[in-house]
């Protein structure tokens, strides 16, 4: 929600009534909460979709014990992990190992703040919007790197290795892809989507960056550490990464960073690519609808989050589904895959947006 | 209050980097370092240069640390090291160091200085921004490819200059080394590739159980023993 609130300058800033700002401020609360409210309910449903439709692909029933269908699985899998003892390494370092976990889910929680929801449904309509999460996802390797180190482990270190190597390598035909988007609108999200709302689901960005969207699809699964770029936590070659002396909350928290991540990178493809919260079905004649889809009524708003998550599921479906279809790639494969495929295509792609600038398309 | 966590904080990190015993802890806080600057860009109104930052130092040149840190073996620093040696010149850097802030920072806003004055805390509302106001990324934009381009296209040369640099010392001499595709060349003929440890080639029989051992795993073959141990594979 934007409130506003008047900007007040003071020149000296150890003024005291500096103090006064920021109990205001303690407002925001409200909307934190049910953000973060949102996205763990978000977060066991995806677990749920996730054991459901890599059962459905594997020809078997999925979990049908906990709750109807299986609903609650996800929460029992968390109270497992919540009730586990919690193992440390003896002669790893303690402190390295214990903050590493919470560095990776830091830097993707803090990437919901700049998600639209729907119009005016935004936590933090920055100015620069979607490079938030760009530069927030820089600091995740640094979290792996420290759990891999502080294993005391050489298959960790080496999985942590590899797990910063390839975050750091997919990041910039990401930032590249998010780059050539914002050549046409700023990198505010409210004006990215408001720019595909014209002509239905013709307006979406994905047709006038069809090459992006392969790229970003690509570069954000890799980011988010899935299959089929899962080396880092691979059974076979590293037993399980960075993350084999990790037991309990800590494995639990790894385990919550990587959906965490996943649904936040399908909600970019929404926003940036799907058009967002705009109802995309075009030529509809009745303009009721359109009129509450501005209006901010409880209404609109919520028919603005469903389709926001509807678009998402697109890209979890997607994304569940080569998970349990391909064959994971090899390291060497998976960084030449960043570094000579994907970030030469994806400045090929920024010279094209820019000369369509020229035919101003 | 943030600005006085936050650099108070950035300043700890700073001490701790050159302080901390094990050189991973110092890269860490240099990386602490970094993000405490970022939030004091923040506070001064530069989001982008603050995201920059996250991106540039802590994403690339902080994981870069890390990497060359963690690898090597770099031994913990002694604790018994004399530290007292280095005080007469380190001390007059200090000191320089310090003379330097005193000319830079305004007396107003640190009330502990001895030249501090008596000053009241002007309020006031910026107008300006309610009308219109460009974003960082529009402003440096504006200046950078228009009236400053030729030091951005000078910048992009430095960068390639260093790239180039890069591959220079690591690359290979193609020309005299010879490389083949082991697992193409095992493929296609086996027997050729692997010889035993003695030196001699493998037989047929022996050539048989090693595909066996490649396909299904193990041999099907009874009362197989290896000669002298392991097979080597043969780079000819």
């Amino acid at each position: 929600m934007i409130i506003d609130t008047t900007e007040v300058q003071t020149i000296n800033s150890f003024s005291t009534s500096g103090f006064f700002k920021e109990v205001y401020g303690l407002i925001w609360i409200i909307p934190i909460l049910t953000l973060i409210l949102e996205i763990t309910i978000g977060v066991l449903v995806i677990v749920w979709l996730e054991r459901e439709i890599s059962a459905a692909i594997q020809q078997r029933i999925g979990p049908e014990y906990a709750g109807p269908l299986g609903i609650l699985q996800a929460i029992a899998d968390g109270t497992k992990l919540l009730l586990k003892e919690d193992l440390l390494p003896s002669r790893g370092d303690i402190r390295l190992f214990s903050v590493g976990p919470s560095i990776a889910v830091i830097s993707v929680l803090l990437s919901y703040l700049v998600i639209p929801f729907g119009y005016r449904l935004v936590l933090a309509d920055l100015g620069i919007g979607v490079f938030l999460w760009i530069a927030i996802s820089s600091i995740a390797p640094i979290g792996l790197l420290m759990s891999g180190y502080g294993s005391n482990n050489k298959y960790s270190f080496s999985g942590g290795l590899r797990a910063a190597a390839q975050s750091i390598s997919y990041e910039i035909p990401l930032t590249l892809c998010v780059l050539s988007i914002s050549l046409r609108v700023i990198l505010q999200v409210q004006l990215i989507v408001e720019a595909q709302s014209k002509y239905g689901f013709w307006g979406w960005n994905l047709w006038r960056q069809p090459i992006g969207f392969l790229v970003f699809l690509i570069s954000s699964l890799a980011e988010c550490e899935r299959l089929p770029f899962d080396l880092p936590e691979a059974e076979e070659e590293l037993v399980a990464g960075y993350q084999t002396e990790y037991s309990g909350i800590k494995y639990a928290l790894f385990y919550l960073a990587s959906y965490l991540n996943l649904l936040v990178s399908s909600l970019f493809v929404t926003v940036l690519y799907l058009g967002g919260w705009n109802f995309s079905i075009p030529y509809i004649p009745i303009p009721e609808l359109f009129r509450i889809n501005q209006m901010a009524g409880i209404f609109g708003m919520t028919i603005d989050i469903f389709i926001t998550l509807a678009k998402a599921y697109l890209f979890l479906f997607i994304s569940i589904t080569t998970r349990w279809t391909l064959p994971r790639m090899r390291i060497d494969q998976l960084l030449n895959l960043g570094w000579k495929f994907l970030l030469p295509i994806s400045l090929g792609n920024l010279l094209l947006t820019t000369s369509s600038q020229l035919v101003s398309l | 209050m943030i600005l006085s966590v936050l650099s108070s904080f950035a300043l700890v990190s700073g001490l701790m980097v050159v302080r901390a015993k094990n050189p991973v802890h110092s890269v860490l806080f240099f990386i602490l370092v970094f993000c405490n600057t970022s939030g004091l860009l923040i506070l001064l109104g530069l989001d982008f240069f603050a995201m920059i930052f996250l991106v540039v130092y802590i994403g690339a040149i902080a994981v870069l640390f890390l990497f060359v840190v963690m690898m090597f073996n770099i031994q913990i620093a002694e604790i018994h090291e004399e530290v007292l040696r280095y005080l007469p010149v380190s001390g007059i850097i200090g000191l320089i160091f310090w003379w330097e802030m005193f000319f830079i920072l305004d007396n107003e806003t640190i009330p502990l200085l001895p030249t501090h004055r008596n000053t009241t805390s002007l309020r006031y509302m910026v107008y300006a921004e309610k009308v219109q106001s460009w974003t960082n990324l529009e402003t440096l934009g504006n200046l950078l490819y228009t009236h400053y381009f030729v030091w951005f296209l000078v910048s992009s040369l430095i960068l390639l200059v260093a790239m180039i640099g890069a591959i220079v010392l690591t690359m290979h001499r193609t020309t005299r080394v010879k490389r083949q595709d082991i697992f193409r060349k095992n493929a296609l003929d086996s027997r050729r590739i692997i010889m035993k440890e003695d030196g001699r080639d493998l037989s047929r029989r022996e050539a048989y159980i090693y595909n066996e051992y490649i396909s299904f795993g193990s041999p099907r073959v009874s009362g197989f023993e290896t000669s002298g141990g392991a097979l080597e594979c043969s780079l000819d």
